[in-house]
């Protein structure tokens, strides 16, 4: 047995496989609002909206179902569950394709506080975050659209009482409404991963330009920041902040490997209803070997994906060595097996698949955003080489 | 049925093995103690061989012989197969002729069901059962039979009635294999090895007592032998088995074993032999390749996933919660790792992939490889009939228009 094998094996021994009960209720309840609240006609309001969401539906999902800080310590004013629960939030989300700065706040914002933060920022900064009182995004990418974070040219230059941003920011997760912004940026005259730091500051600070981009899929909205000398704190210390930069992007490529099977699911199960309802030559479509051939692959498809993706969630909640790898996986899996689906779901509705007014491409668009948010999946296959030494 | 714990039930078998197990002890004789004491096959009803536990505490008596090294019950080859569906349909007379035997490893059986003319269709087969006088005497050809020159019994399905449908017109036999009336031919494929045979069938004489079930009721006797088969392939290997394992009884397990497992010397690079995809890649210097790369990533994420999702249909029902659609997904996941990893395997080796035997890498393991996986797709119901399974019964999609309905005698076949 190879090396390679036998990690397998001990991490195998350690992760979950199976939801637990309470999990499983969770997720109906999870389920529940969401089929109250959105609905495909809130999201077709909310996605022709600038803001993008609904506060009053924000408010609930905080306030009745505490859903922002799910993953966050109980000391910081969070639920105290970990990334396998985030990852049934983002799962169902990603079914119902729901409108709201949940990625943006609680995925990315918290986790790079969570990662980065001194003990005296996690307290001060994450319990209204994880009230839902506060929105909050972090700023990586630049207008390359490159996610290896050792490419960042954002500098912070140390003045008197902290840092100066300057340097624009681009595909920034609800930047355009968000009330913090974590930022990324480099020490000058630092290259690669050496000199990264990562900086908070409040959006409505001086020297912050903001601009909506027009993004493809309507219900995940976009910004661009540009920073022209703004006043920002150190999150952190330098030293760390390149490792709590990987760690948030890695938890976060699993949190939206969930939303995005999720997604997929969604997609397979109306190719599935609208095959047993649509008629032609005389039968139900569905009983064509093409059709039930296509629906089948679709949900080894899906199911393949939703294991790697819980899997993954599984392995970073229990900090097994291979996560970060896993993450990468899960990634790449989710995020083709998504796009696969929303097409396939479109062909098998045939001419009113492609129609504005059908819904199917609200879920292909939100496909195609998530296959390239955070790294595309050749880009993640290439880092799971890596991380897995090959 | 006892309702007493698993932790009780450990500590009875843990008792029983202290005080019989010996490896000194003949094979047979061993097994023989297995079937009076039941602890050989500990989910069977105890007036057959068995002690009447659950699936999941049986599983812990199989730890416990794991643990100390005991030997367990014949089960190799289709033995157990035969063995369950007998114990499910047969008379008793039958299972008192050929359950223990099957179980103590003295019988060796095959499975008579697929035919030239009716593979995916195999409801259509139409080798022939005709009653006369105490015997039914059996004409016809059967074919991708593992190990029938080795087999004692056969387990067959054969038409007795040609004027109803197709399902309703096939009975469930036990058959003698070593008589004049049958004749087995090996059958060699593709890459080179012979392990099924043809089997074929002249004037054969099966006693009417070797029914099993009723006359005409033949295929729902065979859904179980196939439900047990599909149940045993969810691709998770079974518990290593541990300990020096020197003695006699173990000399004689190996060489039951050398001979039942001949024929699938070559299963594992049918399966596509994923374990060495990186190995091969860097002993080749191809992971510098980032295609290469790319594609060992794809294969890898693939079967990393479908290992996966096998634990996670067996966690989820280990939980006492209803498998959802991951289990069924199983058979077609394994396909498509083992296509993938014949073309990986390709990129790797490169021209080299145009050698075999000596000459090949790896000592011809990647040639093997090479030949031997297009048989996964095929082999225990191929990928097609798999997705139209998948489509039906989990997905719930209206089945095809059928023209074989009708008396069989009129239905068109090859």
């Amino acid at each position: 047995m190879s090396r390679s094998q036998q990690a397998n094996q001990e991490s195998a021994r350690r992760v979950r496989f199976a939801f637990t009960d309470e999990q499983e209720q969770f997720r109906a309840a999870v389920r529940r609002f969401l089929n109250d609240k959105s609905p495909t006609t809130e999201v077709r309001r909310l996605m022709e909206t600038d803001t993008g969401y609904d506060p009053s539906v924000w408010r609930q999902m905080s306030d009745e179902l505490a859903l922002p800080g799910i993953h966050i310590p109980e000391q910081y004013g969070g639920g105290g569950f970990g990334m396998v629960e985030l990852g049934i939030v983002m799962e169902e989300f990603g079914r119902s394709l729901l409108c709201a700065p949940f990625f943006s706040t609680a995925v990315m914002a918290a986790g790079a506080i969570l990662n980065a933060g001194t003990e005296a920022q996690k307290s001060s900064l994450l319990p209204e975050l994880a009230r839902g009182a506060r929105m909050a995004t972090l700023a990586l990418t630049e207008p390359d659209g490159d996610w290896d974070p050792g490419k960042i040219e954002t500098v912070a230059a140390r003045d008197a009482d902290g840092f100066r941003l300057n340097g624009t920011k681009s595909y920034v997760v609800d930047g355009h409404i968000a009330d913090l912004l974590i930022v990324a940026a480099r020490v000058a005259g630092t290259s690669g991963r050496e000199g990264l730091g990562l900086f908070t500051l409040k959006a409505d600070a001086a020297g912050i330009e903001r601009r909506l981009l027009k993004s493809m899929d309507p219900t995940r909205k976009i910004a661009q920041i540009q920073f022209r000398g703004a006043r920002a704190d150190l999150l952190g210390s330098l030293d760390t902040a390149a490792a709590a930069i990987e760690r948030t992007l890695d938890q976060a490529a699993i949190a939206l490997a969930n939303e995005m099977v999720g997604g997929a699911q969604t997609m397979l199960d109306s190719a599935v209803a609208y095959s047993k309802l649509r008629v032609q030559f005389g039968r139900e479509i569905g009983s064509f070997q093409a059709i039930k051939h296509k629906l089948a692959d679709m949900l080894l498809e899906v199911e393949l994906a939703k294991s790697a993706a819980y899997y993954a969630a599984q392995a970073a909640a229990v900090e097994d060595p291979e996560w970060p790898a896993l993450a990468c996986l899960a990634k790449a899996a989710a995020s083709e097996t998504y796009l696969n689906a929303a097409a396939n779901c479109i062909q098998i509705h045939g001419g009113i698949g492609f129609t504005w007014d059908n819904d199917t491409h609200l879920w292909f668009k939100r496909a195609k955003s998530s296959e390239v948010f955070l790294g595309q999946p050749s880009y993640h296959r290439e880092l799971l080489m890596q991380r897995w030494g090959v | 049925m006892s309702n007493v714990s698993e932790a009780e039930i450990r500590a009875e078998v843990r008792e029983w093995l202290k005080a019989n197990w010996n490896p000194e002890r003949s094979l047979v004789e061993w097994r023989n103690m297995l079937a009076d004491s039941g602890w050989g096959m500990p989910q069977w009803p105890r007036e057959w061989y068995g002690r009447g536990l659950p699936v999941g505490v049986a599983r812990a008596v199989e730890e416990e012989f794991a643990a100390i090294g005991a030997v367990g019950v014949a089960k190799s080859g289709v033995r157990l197969l035969a063995a369950a569906t007998l114990l499910e349909h047969a008379s008793d007379d039958i299972k008192k002729r050929f359950l223990r035997r099957i179980l103590t490893g003295e019988d060796s059986w095959c499975q008579l069901f697929s035919e030239p003319g009716s593979g995916s269709d195999l409801a259509g087969a139409t080798t022939r059962a005709d009653l006369k006088g105490d015997f039914w005497i059996v004409n016809g050809q059967k074919v991708w039979t593992t190990s029938a020159h080795h087999a004692d019994y056969g387990i067959l399905l054969a038409r007795t009635d040609w004027d109803a449908p197709k399902h309703e017109g096939l009975s469930f036999f036990v058959i003698d294999i070593r008589q004049p009336g049958v004749d087995v031919q090996p059958l060699r494929q593709m890459n080179g090895h012979a392990s099924f045979n043809q089997v074929f069938f002249t004037d054969a004489k099966v006693p009417k007592e070797n029914l099993v079930g009723k006359v005409n009721e033949g295929w729902k006797v065979a859904m179980t032998t196939l439900a047990h088969e599909r149940r045993g392939a969810d691709g998770l290997a079974s518990p290593s088995r541990r300990g020096p394992r020197v003695g006699r009884i173990y000399a004689e397990e190996r060489a039951e074993l050398e001979i039942a497992n001949q024929p699938y010397t070559w299963y594992p690079q049918r399966a596509g032999r994923v374990d060495l995809i990186i190995e091969r890649a860097k002993e080749t210097g191809a992971n510098r390749d980032p295609n290469v790369r790319q594609e060992i990533a794809r294969l890898m994420i693939l079967a990393r996933s479908a290992e996966w999702t096998a634990r996670r249909a067996r966690a989820t029902q280990q939980q006492g919660r209803p498998q959802g659609p991951e289990g069924s997904l199983g058979k077609l996941a394994a396909s498509h790792v083992a296509r993938g990893c014949s073309r990986v395997h390709t990129m790797i080796t490169g021209t080299a992939a145009m050698l075999t035997g000596s000459d090949g890498p790896r000592d011809g393991i990647i040639a093997e490889i090479l030949v031997s996986v297009p048989a996964v797709s095929i082999a225990g119901g191929t990928d097609e009939i798999q997705r139209n399974i998948i489509a039906e019964r989990v997905l719930g999609l209206p089945k095809e228009p059928r023209f074989d309905t009708g008396p069989f005698r009129n239905v068109r076949r090859n």
